[in-house]
């Protein structure tokens, strides 16, 4: 725990230890608030020959302090200066990780639609990948599951089930079944893997006896002590506790970094969840947000209160694009692509990003072909989070256990792109899109959001460390997030339904803090952005045509507030539920050309492979 | 001078090679350092607990969970065979029996009076590591496996597929262009691990496996055929546990790509020696590349091991592959590696390289689209 009062800290480091590069932030207090002072990174120093978190660690913070042009290191470069002594060191530093492929855990419940997935949400709110989720019910038979368990090698098992005071025998069943797998962890031979009870209170006893002789053992509160109440926090935060006890611990260089750090190392997407939450809570806002990566995608979403997140592990833009092709297919790729391409010929660039994942986009074509299967990973990527992210389900109007099975699936998706206030993008195809309407364009064909959405990006990716410095530093990781991390791009505005092509979809008009009012009409099949830059707000008021919905009901006119940004207010009448996109070749590049053209997306359409 | 860091792939001829033939479990270890092994030699072996068998006797037997233990005929730690009675139910004053059988050899490991269910498990699985590649133990890690060194040619592939597996090379191609055509396997290649130049197809690969041939070293291969090959879309490029008969080694990438200068010298050099070729592929944090290794331990002058890493600094002069469209697979010379940022035609702003390629034209291009080649 940070020992300085926090009035005291002025200046803080912080990084975030990535699979395959390590960040780091100078943070400092200027005048009356912080600032984001620089940035630097190294190459993540977990694998061989190297086999040291830290020493990647301090070759960021070397290249920090070049940039700052002040020292931040000890005079040998072994340790961070603290604290802050004139022009030398920091007050504080801080870290998350996800180097070593983060943490990736098995989850048990008894039924899958109920404690199964209560238990799944556990662990992605802590920052988990969940390899496999196990149930009573998951059509899979016992020698299955033994053989699942033993193949995968989590680095975590979290075994939920049952109400306090329901059923015993199925949860001291799944406890059984981890048992006679006898599971080993991922990392080294020599520990024993930990595994995290959190199920009905009444079975406690028997499942210490069964397990904790073949397993390290921890028992916490139910996290679904009855089924109208999930109580995921002591769950969550008993993972995060072992996680740094053992799985970290066993990690290279992670003991070291342990004694570097002024406050628990948190696991990355655990900390880009807390500045979530925060932002939703402290704008009183419904807020999705995402963040592809190379070899995954995670989605976050705060929707009446709840946070949820969802990690898709096999749906990024390099490691994993080609997973990307074989679940999305190619006339889903090809949607976004407004130019012909031959299938084995694009299998094989698919494949050769996958194999070699640093290269960039050189020519116009490919960054159109990224761009294209980046929409699709996150369209995958939202549905699986809009499948997980629900509300209770299980909870019944009638009270037989039969009845609780058969509506097991009632529970609503709480994400809600109508209600949806405002969405974040962050990862390298969102973050470093050479036109920022590219991001905004790719955000909007995946998310396909409704109504009035505000759209924004994260500048260089620094969410990790300002979610870890949130817990320590509430004031300064805020005030750098709307400062230095966030980019707004504009506000889209997108009604429901669907019309006839050239038919008035919506008008109407934005009047701007100044009195200045701009009135704008939009046919239904196009795109317009009217520019207004960042910082500027103002009142809009939209009339929807010809059945089509703003929010407010079938051709009825709605009031709200816009923001500008670096692309401006977006009117996005292509039409809802679905977004159509014509089937024919022709057709489809016509529209593709026209819509890009409309966003200004790319210096010229014409190209050809 | 102007210097950069860039990613590489290692083809050595002559260099120290070391490999950690570990257990996936503690066990035993059978050499000792400073042993000569072969690769077929085991070095360590344990036995992996047995696969476990959960019977519920209480559904067999019609009783509750409870009276389990009391019907039991075996108790725990008893071994039993495939189905021996385990347990025995008696009714209407011992009238009627029921008995349970086990499904499985195997020993009796918990008996749940919770659940019912009783937990047989079957007899360990034996592991063993061998050598892999003909060396010496240079050091022995206890309970877990060795380390052996050897000295030889040294080739990291791109992408492979299928496991460890040795054999003797036989180069098919007579320039790094040639592919690899059906009409030239042999019967007298049953065994042996062949080598071509640009491209294999599925039909090649189908009849290399009808004639026992277990490796194929090449540049490039479709997509389309990986998929016939594996029977599936590759989603994630993990691979090495395929059981298909055969490994295959691409050295440049996917599509028909002529085989590096260097590679292609090395592998037709040996042509008729033994190599330990592994196609596990792992393109996440902690890559694993495939690879081939060629011992030399006949060779008496090992002191002029080159032990140049490929991942090093690239320079004016150095040779490269380009790595992504346009120009993919194509070998250029550095010419110019300026220290600012530029905007190449996509509008990304990236530090780049200027390349001179073999027809003379110079090329500029991002540096994370080249890799160094080592001549």
């Amino acid at each position: 725990m940070v020992k300085m009062k926090k009035e005291e800290i002025k200046s803080i480091l912080a990084t975030d230890c990535g699979s395959t590069t390590t960040k780091a932030i100078l943070i400092e207090q200027v005048g009356d608030e912080y600032r984001l002072v620089v940035r630097g990174e190294a190459p993540t120093t977990v694998e061989a020959p190297v086999e040291d978190v830290t020493r990647g660690v301090l070759n960021a913070a070397t290249e920090v302090q070049e940039l700052a042009g002040r020292p931040i290191l000890t005079a040998d470069g072994e340790a961070i200066e603290k604290p802050r002594k004139g022009n030398k060191g920091v007050d504080i530093y801080l870290s998350t990780s996800s180097a070593g492929g983060g943490l990736q855990m098995m989850v048990a419940g008894l039924v899958k639609q109920m404690t199964a997935e209560s238990a799944a949400r556990a662990a992605l709110g802590a920052g988990a990948i969940v390899m496999d989720t196990l149930a009573t019910n998951d059509g899979r038979k016992d020698h299955e599951k033994i053989d699942r368990i033993r193949t995968l090698r989590p680095d975590m098992v979290l075994l939920a089930g049952g109400t306090d005071g329901g059923d015993v025998n199925k949860v001291i069943a799944l406890g059984e079944i981890i048992a006679a797998a006898d599971p080993k962890p991922r990392l080294g031979i020599s520990y024993q893997l930990p595994v995290i009870y959190a199920g009905n209170v009444a079975c406690q006893d028997k499942i210490k006896e069964i397990l904790q002789a073949k397993t390290a053992l921890d028992l916490t509160d139910n996290l679904r002590p009855s089924m109208e109440r999930e109580n995921l926090m002591p769950a969550r935060l008993k993972i995060q506790q072992l996680f740094l006890e053992h799985v970290m611990s066993h990690a290279p260089g992670y003991p070291h970094l342990m004694q570097l750090v002024d406050d628990e190392i948190m696991p990355t997407p655990a900390a880009v969840g807390s500045i979530m939450q925060r932002i939703a809570h402290q704008d009183n806002i419904q807020v999705v947000g995402v963040d592809i990566g190379g070899a995954t995608t995670d989605v976050f979403s705060v929707f009446q209160g709840v946070f949820n997140r969802t990690v898709s592990a096999n749906y990024g833009m390099s490691y994993s694009i080609s997973n990307v092709f074989a679940d999305a297919g190619l006339a889903n790729i090809m949607r976004w692509v407004p130019f012909d391409i031959n299938e084995a010929h694009l299998r094989n660039r698919i494949k050769n990003k996958m194999i070699r994942p640093t290269t960039i986009p050189q020519m116009l074509e490919d960054l159109m072909i990224e761009q294209a299967m980046s929409r699709e990973a996150l369209r995958l990527s939202f549905d699986q989070h809009k499948s997980l992210a629900t509300g209770l389900k299980g909870v019944q109007k009638e009270r037989t256990i039969a009845d609780t099975f058969d509506q097991s699936s009632g529970g609503e998706t709480l994400v809600d792109v109508l209600a949806l206030d405002m969405l974040i993008g962050s990862g390298g195809v969102l973050s470093h899109a050479p036109r920022r309407c590219q991001s905004a364009m790719m955000m909007m064909d995946a998310f396909v959001p409704e109504g009035i959405t505000r759209l924004t990006v994260d500048s260089i990716f620094m969410m990790p460390q300002l979610g870890v410095l949130a817990k320590v530093h509430p004031e300064a990781a805020t005030q750098v997030f709307e400062k230095d991390c966030i980019i707004y791009l504009g506000t889209c505005i997108a009604p429901i339904g669907g019309s006839k092509e050239g038919q008035k979809a919506i008008d109407g008009t934005i009047t701007k803090d100044n009195g200045e009012e701009i009135s704008f009409e939009v046919n239904f099949g196009d795109i317009k952005v009217i520019p207004m830059p960042v910082g500027e707000k103002a009142k809009i008021k939209v009339t929807p045509y010809k059945g089509l919905d703003m929010g407010a009901g079938k051709n009825k006119e709605l009031e709200s507030t816009v923001y500008g940004g670096v692309v401006g207010i977006i009117f996005d009448c292509r039409g809802r539920r679905p977004l159509p996109i014509p089937e024919d070749r022709h057709a489809r590049i016509d529209k593709l050309e026209k819509w890009y053209t409309a966003m200004n997306m790319y210096p010229t359409l014409k190209v050809s492979m | 001078m102007a210097h950069a860091y860039t990613p590489g792939l290692k083809v050595v001829e002559k260099m120290i090679i070391t490999k950690d033939r570990r257990l996936p479990l503690k066990g035993e270890v059978m050499a000792k350092v400073g042993d000569i092994v072969k690769s077929d030699t085991i070095v360590a072996r344990t036995e992996l607990p047995g696969n476990p068998e959960l019977v519920n006797i209480a559904n067999k037997l019609g009783i509750e969970a409870g009276e389990v233990p009391k019907v039991m005929t075996k108790a725990v730690g008893d071994f039993v065979k495939k189905d021996e009675q385990i347990a025995l139910a008696k009714s209407f004053f011992g009238l009627f029996k029921t008995p349970a059988f086990s499904p499985i050899d195997g020993t009796i490991e918990n008996i749940s009076n919770t659940t019912g269910k009783v937990l047989v498990r079957a007899p360990a699985i034996p592991v063993e590591v061998k050598g892999y590649i003909d060396g010496k133990v240079i050091e022995v890690l206890p309970e877990e496996g060795v380390v052996v060194e050897s000295f030889g040619t040294f080739i990291q592939g791109i992408f492979g597929i299928g496991g460890e597996t040795v054999g003797e090379m036989v180069m098919l191609a007579e320039t790094s262009e040639d592919p690899l055509r059906v009409e030239q396997i042999k019967d007298s290649m049953k065994g042996k691990v062949v080598v071509g130049g640009s491209l294999v197809t599925i039909d090649f690969i189908k009849a290399c496996q009808k004639a026992g041939i277990i490796g194929v070293i090449v540049g490039g291969i479709d997509d389309y055929d990986l998929r016939q090959f594996l029977g599936y879309d590759l989603g994630v490029a993990i691979t090495g546990s395929e059981d298909l008969g055969i490994t295959l080694v691409t050295t440049e990438g996917f599509g028909k790509i002529p085989m590096a200068d260097k590679t292609f010298g090395l592998l037709k050099k040996s042509n008729g020696r033994k190599a330990s070729i592994n196609g596990a592929t792992q393109i996440r944090a902690g890559v694993i590349r495939p690879e081939v290794i060629i011992p030399l331990l006949d060779l008496k002058d090992k002191t002029e091991s080159e032990q140049k890493e490929a991942a090093q600094g690239m320079s004016i002069g150095t040779i490269v592959r380009i790595i992504r469209d346009p120009r993919f697979g194509e070998q250029a010379k550095v010419v110019r590696l300026p220290v600012e940022l530029n905007v190449v035609q996509s509008e990304t702003k990236v530090r780049v390289l200027e390349v001179e390629l073999k027809d003379g034209t110079r090329w500029l291009l991002p540096r994370a689209n080249v890799e160094v080649i080592e001549l």
